[in-house]
């Protein structure tokens, strides 16, 4: 699978990694002092239309930034679902944009654009980030009082091709046209307000434009790699741990994670309905097959020391499942073994009896029949420890997660 | 400092534009993450308000995640991203010849005015930004470009609220 973005941690150490973080913050910072943002009244002009740099400078970044972030997707050398995506939290975030706005035109900063600021010796910087030190400080004395605002309209992972229904290559390249289109209106706007002539535009501009709308064509023709795509790329590894049985996990390990207060286990049941309404494990998540792959994103989530076990009858969905997750890059996944049929058979003991057996079954059907719903209420379906045959093979290798839980504001 | 005439000028921002798009394209590609400012900020004032008073960041809950027990809220990789935006920006100012203590304003207000906007701005900036999970950076640029629809709904709201007041705090700028 797609090599970026690299586990740094793993790579570098805890502090080396942050070694990185310092180089592409000087990098930021070069850049912001730069593009003139250290400067107040030059970021306060784009409110009065006199210089719209602000504008320019940030639909540059993004969309030159988004353009290159879903070519190396396509092309299979990062792997986006292992990008921070912020969380769509929608009206915390536009009432906390509206107070920001307001602080903007104010105070003449965003936090970014006043550390450069305040970097090269500008005096109203140091005070706004004072500011914002004692902004931050009342939010975190105050937002106890209003909690349930803060936690609202939590759409998780959510995306605009989510949203339009469209292929991210289409919402690149419209997203690309539109800012290039806004850029010459931009320019126009300024000549206008200033009462000047157009400034002369330096020759580059026009072909790396051109170059930018030509690479959002390549995003839109290539596409994003899907489900399949992706199991290809990590298929003959994961083939080979299928088979060497290096992800089946006993029921015994499964107990001694679910009563292990470091781990979180989550066990995704993807049987039919029925089958989980007559008998399923004690907090078993249902999620029918063709929704698991839908799943994954919010299953990234989840802190890093998660467990995710697949369950069905006997393996043959939960396997499926698992390949399904595998591709989508959820960390630490594993299958039940034997599944719930060999659970049952392990702890039911005398809660179920002889004319409950079901012969004749095909694979992955249940092998007991329940004349009610017992769903989680049947004493199998959270058996003590004690009942457990201690005796089996270690197979959870917690891996350390690539995907950050946290992005640049956490 | 009397280099202010031989301050070399502001890059074009199409040109800054495109340099910042491809660190933040590095951002992502190298770690997965963007780039942010208001979090590494956030952790420095947590990590005084511990020093401080231990016992309050374990009573609040949204504290408590960042510094409750043991945990250092400086051990994070956005604290080393913020610092290494402040010497960014000192390298290219120095290389610009652009290093100078100054207040930026309008004409029309004093140095005192624009300190006390500036720290009002900053409150409602930092308090925002809280609110909406980022600033600037780390919710419109970085979001907006990995296409998150909270992110593009943020950063219309940003630019909504300032040009609704931009009006009556035209003396502050003009």
């Amino acid at each position: 699978m797609a090599n970026f973005p690299l586990p740094l941690a793993d790579l570098l150490g805890h502090w080396g990694s942050y070694a990185i973080y310092a180089v592409i913050g000087i990098a930021f910072g070069m850049t912001l002092e730069s593009a003139g943002f250290g400067n107040s009244k030059l970021l306060a002009a784009q409110f009065y239309f006199k210089d719209m740099r602000v504008f320019k400078v940030m639909f540059t970044a993004i969309i030159v930034a988004m353009t290159l972030i879903f070519l190396s997707s396509a092309l299979g050398l990062l792997d986006y679902n292992l990008i921070w995506v912020p969380p769509t939290y929608l009206w915390p975030g536009i009432v906390g944009g509206l107070i920001m706005g307001v602080g903007f035109i104010v105070g003449g900063f965003c936090p970014g654009t006043s550390l450069v600021g305040l970097a090269t010796g500008k005096l109203d910087a140091f005070v706004f980030v004072l500011g914002v030190l004692f902004g931050i400080y009342m939010f975190g004395e105050t937002v106890g009082s209003f909690a349930t605002f803060f936690e609202s309209s939590n759409m998780g992972r959510f995306t605009l091709p989510e949203l339009f229904n469209a292929s991210y290559g289409v919402v690149v390249i419209s997203i690309v046209v539109a800012a290039l289109v806004l850029f010459v209106l931009a320019e126009k706007v300024e000549a206008m307000v200033n009462d000047k002539p157009q400034q002369r535009m330096p020759g580059w501009l026009k072909p790396a434009a051109g170059g930018l709308i030509a690479l959002a064509a390549v995003v839109l023709i290539i596409g994003q790699p899907s489900n399949e795509d992706r199991w290809q790329a990590v298929a003959a590894e994961s083939e080979a741990k299928l088979e060497e049985r290096a992800v089946q996990i006993s029921s015994a390990e499964f107990i001694k994670y679910r009563d292990d207060s470091k781990i979180k286990i989550i066990p995704l049941d993807v049987r039919e309905e029925r089958y989980y309404n007559q008998f399923h494990l004690r907090g078993a998540v249902h999620v029918p097959l063709d929704e698991v792959q839908a799943k994954a994103r919010e299953l990234q989530f989840e802190a890093a020391n998660t467990i995710f076990v697949t369950i069905s009858n006997d393996e043959a969905a939960a396997t499926e499942a698992w390949k399904i997750l595998k591709a989508e890059s959820v960390p630490n996944i594993y299958i039940l073994e034997g599944g719930i049929n060999t659970w049952l058979k392990t702890y039911a003991g005398e809660s179920i009896s002889d004319e409950q057996r079901v012969y004749n079954r095909q694979e992955d059907q249940m092998a007991y029949k329940f004349n009610a719903a017992t769903g989680s209420r049947h004493p199998a379906a959270a058996p003590s420890p004690h009942l457990l045959d201690l005796n089996y093979e270690p197979k959870v290798i917690l891996e350390l997660k690539r995907a950050p839980t946290s992005g640049g504001c956490g | 400092m009397s280099q202010v005439t031989r301050a070399k000028p502001y890059l074009n921002p199409y040109l800054a534009g495109t340099l910042l798009g491809i660190v933040l394209f590095l951002a992502f590609f190298i770690t997965g993450s963007g780039l942010g400012a208001s979090g590494g900020l956030n952790r420095l004032l947590v990590y005084v308000q511990n020093e401080v008073n231990p016992q309050h960041i374990d009573q609040v809950a949204y504290l408590l995640k960042m510094a409750g027990g043991n945990s250092n809220p400086l051990d994070s990789w956005i604290v080393f991203l913020t610092i290494g935006t402040v010497f960014g920006g000192l390298i290219s100012g120095l290389l610009g010849r652009r290093m100078k203590f100054e207040t930026n304003k309008g004409p029309q207000i004093s140095n005192g005015t624009r300190w006390l906007l500036a720290f009002a701005g900053g409150a409602l900036m930092g308090y925002g930004a809280r609110l909406a999970r980022g600033c600037t950076s780390g919710q419109a640029l970085s979001g907006g470009a990995v296409l998150s629809v909270g992110s593009w709904a943020f950063m219309f709201a940003v630019f909504a609220g300032a040009y609704a007041l931009a009006y009556f705090f035209r003396k502050a700028w003009n």
